[in-house]
């Protein structure tokens, strides 16, 4: 990809050169232009720019009126109003049409203000309105009236041979209402009194998952911090091209370029990271049981089937399967996919909240509730597993004095250890819910800690 | 290690005929700055290079410590915040032949380091210096210095002070060298500051020195002279007391009145690595 991005950058060269005829292998070699200005008093020769789809198109403008230390002109953005049906955000690209080597800066360099204290969604560079491969960004970039030197650092510049994206910004209403900011002298630096810090995967921590064969996982939370010139760090976010990836058990664990995770057999392999070398913190342990045994494949009919998770039908609109309600529930989600079916996994599984209200579920004509689940872990005994559904009532909202709800409990020998258990429960069996016209919630509870898969929860008649 | 200081000595020798030069240069127009600066040979009289295990105190048969927040409890006469421990959380050795005093704690509660060689070890003129790779961030205020050896009979400032390195932590490119006597100590110290242009002190370790002797107090960073305190220089304003011996301190202080205070970004625990502290006398013609 990265070659055919470079031959394309080197034949427009050509064209730009007079379309004289030469040989394009030895065009390769050529060096992109090592330009450093972006944006001073205008457009650098090479600049365009193309506003973000969705995003007010009129946002960007060139500025004469505020500019940095009196300068000819900045670059001036207009934040629209939230639900302006011209656009309700404020974002684009400023990218070079021929490509530049940036390997020499270790640093995007501008000044900003804003006619008020704002926190700006997302400021940086890399995207080129393609593949996108080297973006650095800062996310909640604080500006206030006065100007202020931002410094976006480069993590591995030598990466930067050929890029096109020279500044790109995402700006959103704050409290729905817009605002403008300004931006000036944008250019690319090669700054000595910025210190690396460290770069961080799965942001600094050590995480453990437990996997199958076919699951995929991805390396995310992919940083990097500088230590700016007035000693304060800086993180910027990354995108995983600036990474080396590793897996220590190939075997086990494969890990691409992207950093996405495939497990391959059972065992534990952990993937590490280095940028420019250097090693990052933080890590993704994969812990492989073998070969998935997938639930039960649902046989009915999906006309006979209103469906909460499944991936043999259709799902009705549901707000989230995990409602992490605090303070008392633990259980923190981490949802795999294997083999294209996906599995709700509960870890440190107390309680745990389905909710779909918007709308709320009419199962009048459904006669029971059907859930799969599956305790990877022994079942101590005296162990319970409490259903809970949960009608929103006629208000279809929480609350109001019009809801009901009833408890099912499981216990052994109903509820064993690796084995997919299928639950039915007749509506019938359920004389604390009064109606089932404005279903709004299910609800597992009875969790020791461990870890509960559920699959397949359905309503059906 | 006795090949590495013969080299050293031989390299040190080619650099002052240099700065000698550079001097001469540059300050030509000044009438007191027409000197050549004599060829000092030094000769390794005192040192201590940190060998040892790892997560041990430093040699107690050379350093003790300052411990607390100061004998009045005012942050050391300075605001300082910190709490000075001898802990080895606080001061020891990194296993590399490295020591490291460590600034921790956060939200206005702070634990760290202060040692020196008071009682132990003091000297006098020579040359006097560190290799020391410097912590940062806003209020982080790391210190190689030197105080006189008299100062429980005679207090400070009579006593004399020479720092060897100052540095702010939110100017990680800029360090401060200074004495305090009696007539010029406090906000009046005689001092000069050194900025890198477009590098950080941090960036890697840098040897902090002093060539101190009877009329000059010279302070290099990385051979590079970038002042000289004289006699004349405290004409009028007070005494010249660097004439007898001063003991070494190192320490890493957070906050107070030279520096500032920390701020929400300033990244805890901060460290002061110090490679070596070595003491050379001038070496006999």
């Amino acid at each position: 990809m990265y070659k055919i991005l470079f031959n394309l950058l080197a034949v427009s060269l050509v064209f730009v050169m007079g379309c004289e005829k030469r040989d394009i292998g030895e065009l390769q070699e050529l060096k992109l232009p090592a330009k450093a200005d972006v944006f001073i008093d205008d457009f650098t020769s090479d600049l365009a720019y193309a506003a973000f789809g969705g995003s007010d198109v009129r946002a960007f403008n060139v500025d004469t009126k505020e500019t940095y230390n009196n300068s000819a002109r900045s670059m001036r953005f207009d934040v629209p109003d939230a639900n302006t049906p011209s656009g309700s955000y404020a974002g684009g690209v400023f990218f070079s049409k021929t490509g530049r080597d940036l390997s020499n800066f270790n640093a995007l360099t501008f000044y900003i203000k804003a006619n008020q204290a704002v926190n700006i969604g997302e400021i940086g560079f890399g995207n080129d309105l393609g593949e996108n491969k080297f973006v650095v960004s800062i996310s909640n970039l604080p500006a206030t009236t006065a100007w202020k030197k931002v410094i976006v650092p480069i993590p591995d510049p030598g990466k930067l041979t050929a890029e096109k994206g020279l500044l790109y910004y995402a700006a959103a209403p704050i409290n729905n209402r817009g605002f403008t900011f300004w931006i000036d002298e944008v250019k690319f630096e090669n700054l000595g009194t910025l210190r690396p810090v460290e770069s961080s995967i799965m942001n600094g921590t050590n995480t453990s998952v437990t996997t199958f064969i076919g699951v995929t996982n991805t390396i995310s939370g992919l940083t990097s911090t500088f230590n700016l010139p007035t000693g304060v760090n800086q993180a910027v976010n990354l995108s995983p091209a600036y990474f080396q990836f590793s897996s220590s058990n190939a075997a086990v664990a494969s890990v691409n370029a992207a950093g996405i995770v495939n497990s391959l057999s059972a065992g534990t392999s952990v993937i590490s990271a280095t940028v420019g070398g250097v090693k990052a913190k933080g890590s993704l342990t994969i812990n492989c049981a073998g070969a998935y045994t997938p639930a039960p494949t649902p046989i009915r009919n999906q006309s006979n089937v209103i469906s909460i998770f499944s991936n043999a039908y259709v799902n009705v609109p549901v707000n989230y399967y995990n409602g992490y309600w605090q303070p008392w529930q633990t259980t923190v989600s981490n949802d795999f996919t294997v083999n294209g079916d996906n599995v709700l996994n509960y870890t440190i599984f107390n309680f745990v909240g389905i909710e779909f209200s918007a709308p709320t579920v009419n199962a009048s004509s459904m006669t029971h509730l059907h859930v799969n689940t599956y305790f990877p872990g022994t079942i101590a005994p005296g162990r319970e597993l409490r259903i809970i559904v949960v009608d929103f009532g006629a208000n279809g909202a929480f609350g109001g004095g019009d809801d009901t709800r009833h408890s099912t409990t499981f216990t052994a020998p109903t509820l064993v250890s690796r084995n997919w258990i299928t639950i039915q429960i007749p509506f019938s069996a359920m004389p604390g819910l009064t109606s089932r016209s404005n279903l709004g919630q299910i609800i597992f509870e009875g969790g020791d800690g461990s870890v509960m898969y559920v699959d397949n929860i359905y309503f059906y008649r | 290690m006795q090949k590495n200081k013969i080299k050293y000595m031989q390299q040190y020798s080619g650099n002052i005929c240099l700065l000698a030069l550079t001097v001469l240069v540059f300050t030509s127009c000044e009438k007191d700055a027409v000197q050549t600066l004599p060829q000092r040979e030094w000769e390794l009289t005192w040192s201590d290079e940190f060998n040892g295990a790892s997560g041990i105190a430093p040699d107690n048969t050379k350093w003790n410590y300052d411990i607390g927040r100061g004998p009045n409890n005012d942050g050391w006469g300075n605001q300082e915040l910190q709490t000075y421990t001898n802990s080895t959380e606080n001061v020891r050795l990194d296993g590399n032949g490295n020591l490291l005093i460590i600034a921790k704690g956060g939200s206005g509660s702070y634990t760290s380091g202060r040692i020196k060689t008071q009682g132990k070890f003091s000297y006098g003129y020579g040359r006097h210096e560190a290799r020391i790779l410097t912590p940062y961030g806003p209020g982080i205020w790391p210190a190689f210095w030197m105080l006189g050896d008299n100062i429980n009979t005679v207090p400070w400032p009579q006593c004399g002070e020479i720092d060897i390195l100052e540095i702010k932590g939110q100017e990680p490119h800029i360090a401060h060298g200074s004495v305090h006597g009696p007539g010029y100590s406090g906000g009046n110290a005689l001092t000069k500051s050194y900025s890198l242009n477009n590098d950080r002190l941090d960036s890697k370790f840098r040897v902090y020195a002093v060539e101190w002797g009877p009329d000059y107090i010279d302070f290099f960073i990385d051979d590079y002279l970038y002042q000289r305190i004289t006699p004349d220089d405290v004409k009028g304003k007070g005494e010249w007391v660097f004439n007898k011996n001063f003991f070494i301190l190192l320490n890493l202080a957070v906050g107070g009145t030279f520096v500032g205070f920390p701020t929400s970004g300033t990244i805890f625990p901060q460290t002061m690595t110090v490679d070596y502290v070595r003491i050379y006398k001038e070496k006999a013609q």
